[in-house]
């Protein structure tokens, strides 16, 4: 009934885009899945970036030892007054649990992070010990 | 496996046959939620990387139009090494009912999450008639 009055309101065009996609909108999304990480290394540090829409900076925990790198959170789905409805839920909501291996050692003391927009930047150094040396040759 | 959830993740626009984009950048749809009120209706959609400076709401006859522009930001000098969601734009259309006010639609965009508030016409608006005994 509801989805009746949503359809003749508000009709997405897009609604036949999802049906060619099953899994979208049908099931509950999966926290396994959410949210996508990239992650950039050159030989000073790795930049590991997120989209987290909506998530506040407190709810977000960032820890490192030695090469693992773990990013928790979590976003809480809208909440529905009485008599409200979600005609359509597409968002993830949920927690989620992230680790990846680094390809190198971090130091732990000069990581930071920042979250604007929505998007989520850690920005982790190369521990020193790690780092490549460059080996001077002296002449004789 | 792993491309299958990506691809869940993030949907690309679908352009008709026939028509191209003019932009060298990728479009995706964002995730909406849509909350159905008493006086009003009410889109959520997860923009990441929008502003209210590159996000444009425009309205024309009965479609409503939502485009956000995101810069992407590579760092310099860097390879990427895990790529789980690609960067670009965002976009979603709707079409709106005669049911909703136009003159009162308002939008704001907060930590990549943009809310559009459709206030119900006051003629849609559910009118509760009142029986008398004759």
């Amino acid at each position: 009934m509801l989805m009746t009055n949503f359809t003749r309101l508000l009709d997405p065009w897009d609604e036949c885009e999802s049906m060619r996609q099953p899994f979208f909108g049908q099931t509950e999304p999966s926290n396994a899945e959410f949210p996508a990480f990239n992650v950039w290394v050159s030989g000073d540090d790795a930049i590991v970036t997120s989209e987290l829409p909506g998530i506040d900076r407190g709810a977000i925990e960032i820890s490192v030892v030695g090469k693992t790198l773990t990013v928790r959170g979590s976003r809480r789905s809208e909440e529905l007054a009485e008599g409200e409805s979600f005609p359509h839920k597409e968002r993830w909501f949920g927690q989620f649990n992230k680790t990846f291996e680094l390809p190198f050692d971090i130091d732990a003391d000069g990581i930071r992070a920042q979250l604007a927009g929505g998007i989520l930047e850690i920005s982790l150094p190369r521990a020193e010990a790690e780092k490549p040396r460059k080996i001077e040759i002296k002449s004789e | 496996m792993a491309e299958v959830a990506k691809e869940m993740q993030k949907k690309e626009v679908e352009t008709k046959e026939g028509i191209e984009r003019t932009r060298a950048r990728k479009v995706y749809t964002p995730a909406v939620d849509i909350i159905e009120k008493k006086g009003e209706i009410v889109v959520v959609a997860d923009m990441p990387g929008v502003d209210e400076k590159s996000l444009d709401v425009t309205l024309e006859k009965n479609v409503l139009t939502l485009y956000g522009k995101v810069e992407p930001a590579i760092p310099e000098g860097h390879r990427l090494i895990v790529s789980e969601y690609g960067i670009g734009d965002y976009q979603r259309v709707f079409a709106i009912s005669d049911e909703i006010d136009r003159d009162r639609i308002r939008a704001t965009v907060k930590s990549g999450v943009l809310r559009l508030m459709l206030p119900k016409a006051e003629s849609a608006k559910t009118r509760k008639i009142s029986v008398t005994v004759e």
